[in-house]
């Protein structure tokens, strides 16, 4: 405990340089924004800056703090169009529109802006709290893997990423074969013979992650507002009731043990493998109105319906990055953006980052404590701001986002092929997304497929080959059936965990979280 | 129905080639017991199983846009791929220019705002990214 609280005061030390501020005051601004446009969202919106961050040269640190900055930012930003336009701004946000867009309508729509602030703030606030002590104790067991476990857990990572809410877990099967398929492509780590690059010297080593995640995720979307073109313009003409940004106290005691609820609710959510802020927000939602909608209030603007799911999204954004951190396996869309980066500046998340790195673990931590702050008073006295830049049209966004995307590869590798793999990971998104395939475990597949390989030859050496070394250790048992707990759950209870509006084809093209 | 047919099956097509290719995977001098191939295997194993799954429970058919629709989108992937290819000919803001034009023009600008949108958005991300941040952008003949 006095260890927890002394690494997390030398974060502080770390976290509080000048460019640290500015970094996470910068994070905090854009994903603010990433996450009120419609159109990016937090998985996006982070693949989009990652090459940036890493072109710039930032160290760990830094960079890291600015892209869960944006992760943070854009958990706050999404509720702002939900609000005001019905339209979430990004997935997670999907829930706030039940309640937020009534009250806009009634002309409370300040309200509960400045209430979903608020919200926002005490989930992030209490999650980041919860990452600070639950990521050790994880660590801790973490520790005790050898590589027969690590095999496990990347296979209990892949069974349950199609997440509970999956629709078809056949599709996302395939979609973790298909990430690993690919990782597989490129000069044998071990032997270092050549698999599957049919001579051409550009696939020896291997695809980037970066381009991958960056064409799947963003240039990805660009196809899918190509293809609704019509459909998203209308609704721009909407008019926004936004009013005084306050909350009465009333009404923040009113709504205190929903956010309470929630905040656990949702945090356990973003920890839970497979369930991302999506997940966090419904769930809370769905518990909150049978807890306490004895009125039939609930769906017409009531208070408690907006704070539930942002307090909800917000504290799984911080539970998420738990189990990224702890054990480096993410658990949902973003956390494996923010994992790709991580590998990309050649730090390996784990419990050895925490022994190795811990600058880097607990100076994260203690700026997002700060970015917090910055977050709320964006989000409550600037919201106006924000409200603003709704208004970008998605005809000049969405370019400007597909330019982006080219910087930021190019910047990288100065290839053109790599920029060609990346517009046919564009194509190829865009047509999983239409057969409803999902695309966390492509890249997931795509991120771990090489060490997930490594870990089982590396427990194959040590057994001589034997396969039940894999099935042998408590841990391990445990973990396999974990995996296979968590690949049939969602067959028989997965209709449970998923929002009605999400079934329709209205959110095919939305970003996962 | 019929395209997540036609879906798992091109899926157990792929999985075939995979392992096809996995078995072609030359072997070196130095290995270890379970060598470079039986991984790869797994892999094909489990895009073979999915993708049967994905053919004998197929999910109903996704809402395909008309054809013109279709076409747009397989344009703008070309008109991507053109940009690739020019950047490093024309340099980043002539490149750049081109392609966010042609991309707010089929997102529904009027096409002179397009045009505008096009030298703004390019100008703008070179101001930004190179002038600013000091990032490295394919230069052309004319040094930007």
């Amino acid at each position: 405990m006095m260890d927890t609280f002394s690494s997390l005061a030398d974060g502080f030390w770390i976290a509080l340089t000048w460019q640290n501020l500015a970094l996470a005051l910068l994070g905090c601004f854009l994903g603010t924004i990433i996450g009120a446009l419609p159109g990016l969202g937090p998985s996006n919106g982070v693949a989009i800056l990652i090459p940036l961050a890493f072109t710039l040269g930032l160290a760990a640190t830094p960079a890291l703090i600015l892209l869960t900055s944006v992760y943070y930012g854009a958990m706050y930003g999404g509720r702002i169009s939900s609000i005001l336009l019905n339209i979430p701004g990004d997935e997670p946000a999907l829930m706030t529109t039940l309640d937020g867009y009534p009250m806009a309508q009634q002309g409370r729509g300040g309200e509960a802006l400045a209430l979903s602030g608020v919200a926002s703030f005490v989930g992030s606030f209490f999650a980041t709290w919860g990452l600070v002590f639950l990521a050790p104790q994880l660590v801790k067991v973490a520790l005790l893997f050898g590589p027969a476990e690590y095999f496990a857990l990347y296979a209990l990572a892949f069974a349950t990423l199609g997440g509970v809410a999956s629709r078809n877990q056949a599709k996302a099967a395939f979609a973790a074969g298909l990430g690993l398929a690919i990782s597989m492509i490129g000069v044998d780590g071990q032997t270092g013979v050549p698999r599957f690059s049919f001579g051409v010297v550009h696939l020896y080593d291997g695809i980037g992650f970066l381009v991958a995640i960056v064409g799947l995720f963003a240039l990805s979307e660009v196809f899918t507002f190509i293809e609704h073109r019509s459909d998203l313009q209308e609704a721009k003409e909407k008019k926004m009731l936004v009013g005084r940004a306050t909350v009465p106290m009333a009404m923040l005691r009113e709504t205190a043990p929903a956010m309470a609820r929630s905040t656990v609710v949702g945090f356990l959510a973003g920890v839970l493998p497979g369930a991302g802020a999506s997940l966090g927000s419904f769930v809370s939602y769905t518990l909150e109105k049978r807890l306490s909608d004895r009125n039939g209030t609930f769906g017409k603007g009531d208070p408690r319906g907006v704070a539930a799911p942002e307090a909800g999204n917000n504290a799984a954004a911080g539970g998420a990055l738990v189990p990224m951190l702890a054990l480096g396996v993410p658990g949902s869309g973003t956390t494996a953006v923010l994992l790709a980066m991580l590998l990309a500046l050649n730090v390996t998340p784990g419990p050895l980052l925490f022994q190795k790195n811990p600058d880097v673990v607990w100076g994260l931590i203690a700026a997002l404590f700060i970015a917090n702050f910055m977050l709320l008073a964006m989000n409550i006295p600037m919201v106006k701001l924000f409200v603003r830049v709704l208004l970008v049209p998605s005809r000049y966004l969405m370019p400007t986002v597909a330019m982006i995307s080219f910087v930021g590869i190019y910047g990288i590798s100065g290839s053109t092929f790599d920029l060609f793999v990346m517009i046919i990971f564009g194509i190829m998104g865009w047509l999983l997304r239409k057969f409803d395939v999902p695309l966390v475990p492509v890249i997931l597949g795509v991120l771990l497929g090489n060490q997930m390989e490594a870990n089982l030859r590396r427990a194959m050496t040590i057994s001589d080959g034997d396969w039940t070394a894999l099935f042998v250790s408590p841990l391990s048992i445990g973990l396999w059936l974990f995996a296979l707990l968590g690949f049939i759950a969602p067959l028989i209870a997965g209709h449970y965990f998923r929002p009605k509006i999400a079934d329709d084809t209205a959110v095919e093209g939305s970003d996962p979280d | 129905m019929t395209n997540d047919r036609v879906f798992g099956g091109l899926g157990v097509l792929l999985a075939c080639l995979y392992v096809w290719q996995a078995s072609r995977i030359q072997l070196s001098f130095i290995s270890d017991p379970f060598g470079p191939k039986a991984f790869p295997y797994l892999v094909g194993g489990l895009l073979g199983l999915a993708s049967l799954a994905i053919f004998l429970k197929p999910d109903k058919n996704p809402d395909w846009p008309a054809l013109p629709r279709l076409l747009e989108i397989a344009v703008a992937g070309i008109v991507l791929a053109a940009y690739a290819m020019l950047l490093p000919e024309i340099g980043f803001v002539a490149a750049t220019a081109m392609a966010s034009f042609y991309l707010s023009w089929r997102l529904g600008a009027m096409l002179l705002a397009a045009l505008l949108a096009g030298i703004a958005i390019s100008v703008g991300i070179f101001v930004v990214f190179h002038l600013i941040l000091g990032l490295t952008l394919a230069r052309g003949p004319w040094g930007f």
